[in-house]
């Protein structure tokens, strides 16, 4: 058994949103299942964090509510909307 | 002082604003990209040779005395950097890149560093996404960062990776490092000569270069020592500098600064684009002096809305 891991970063809070961005950590190495083909030379492997469950992908984490305080609120930093999503796979021995 | 038929427009500030990166294809000339590289060439060993010294690793070994004097330390006018006959001297006196210097930075930067990115053909390894230096505490100046390519780089060639739009983010190097794929994020190639213009604060990342070709690339970092206000050629700033009354949900005007300024990368989607623009629109009112400047009332509203407290509400 091995863990498969895919970050998307949506453009805001609702898992129907659009992917912006992506990460995959294989830990099968590539002898699992692979992502979507892309649908585009830069397009990412799901248009958004529903498309990723409904293949199969289980949500490990939501990002958090926080409420922006003063003038700083308005001052973009990292991506805000990061998901985490897990698949456990088999692989041959 | 740069002939004015060098400096940026007005328009193309604003890009950089927006876009926080501009691109100059084939600005050098062939014959001054040969000598540059091969001046690179010569260069490269001593200037990584002094850079993992400095950053403690073994194989930095500096030897006192046959250290190179042709590379600049750091806080020289770039006026004085790389003197005749250097080539790359003669690349950053170049009258269209030091337009575009004096457009940024002013007519008298300083040297902050500069480097010699060899990725040699078939090199496998590229680097997390990264903001160069540290997070620094909040300012509109800005120091800007030169990466020039003396030779063409094919595509998948080892060419700089980039996010456009990113430059205004509150980000540290070690945070983004995670995002191995950004939606409309840009993977530099071109032809000999390119220049790419970097404001400090861009999301970049080395590439791997599974190509045939090396991939040189010479990057280069200036601070500005003056007001960055009104340095390029400002014949057209009274045509396109809009003012607050430039205002999607009223009377959004055309052809404005404004206009450039809601443009949004790929990646940049749903209402944090509201945010990027308020961040654009204070680093135009730093560029252009212009305190009341703004695109779609954001700040214009705080203001009015201040103006209705009493000072002892405030």
């Amino acid at each position: 058994m091995r863990q498969q891991l895919l970050y998307l970063w949506l453009a805001e809070s609702p898992l129907d949103a659009e992917v912006v961005a992506w990460a995959l950590y294989d830990g099968a190495q590539g002898k699992g299942p692979t992502l979507p083909a892309a649908r585009g030379p830069d397009a990412p492997p799901y248009g958004t964090g529903l498309a990723a469950i409904e293949d199969g992908w289980c949500l490990l984490q939501a990002p958090q509510p926080g409420t922006p305080v003063g003038p700083e609120g308005a001052i973009l930093g990292e991506l805000q909307f990061q998901f985490i999503f897990e698949r456990r796979v088999q692989i041959a021995p | 002082m740069v002939d004015k038929q060098h400096l940026l427009s007005t328009a193309a500030m604003a890009d950089f604003v927006a876009d926080g990166f501009l691109r100059f294809d084939a600005l050098i000339p062939e014959s001054l990209n040969h000598a540059a590289l091969e001046e690179m060439r010569g260069l490269a060993p001593g200037k990584l040779r002094r850079a993992l010294h400095g950053l403690g690793g073994r194989a930095g070994r500096m030897d006192p005395g046959s250290e190179s004097e042709a590379s600049p330390e750091s806080l020289t006018p770039l006026k004085d950097c790389y003197p005749a006959p250097s080539a790359l001297g003669a690349v950053l006196r170049f009258p269209a890149v030091a337009g575009i210097i004096e457009s940024l930075v002013g007519s008298n930067p300083a040297f902050d560093h500069d480097f010699i990115h060899h990725i040699p053909a078939g090199a496998p390894r590229g680097q997390h996404l990264h903001v160069d230096a540290v997070l620094e505490p909040a300012s509109q100046a800005f120091d800007i960062q030169l990466f020039y390519f003396p030779t063409a780089v094919a595509p998948g060639g080892g060419g700089t990776r980039f996010v456009p739009g990113s430059h205004l983010r509150r980000a540290r190097a070690e945070g983004i490092a995670r995002y191995q794929h950004v939606v409309g994020e840009q993977h530099y190639s071109g032809p000999a000569g390119t220049l790419l213009v970097f404001h400090q604060g861009l999301w970049h990342a080395g590439q791997p270069n599974p190509g045939a070709e090396d991939r040189w690339m010479y990057k280069i970092r200036l601070n500005p020592r003056e007001p960055q206000q009104r340095r390029w050629n400002t014949a057209d700033l009274a045509t396109v500098h809009n003012d607050a009354r430039d205002h999607s949900f009223a009377h959004p005007g055309s052809d404005t600064v404004a206009q450039r300024l809601r443009r949004m990368a790929p990646w940049q989607r749903g209402h944090e684009g509201r945010y990027e623009q308020m961040q654009r629109a204070t680093l135009w009112r730093y560029l252009t002096g212009d305190p009341t400047f703004d695109v779609d009332f954001y700040q214009t509203r705080q203001r009015i809305r201040e103006g209705a407290l009493g000072e002892d509400l405030r």
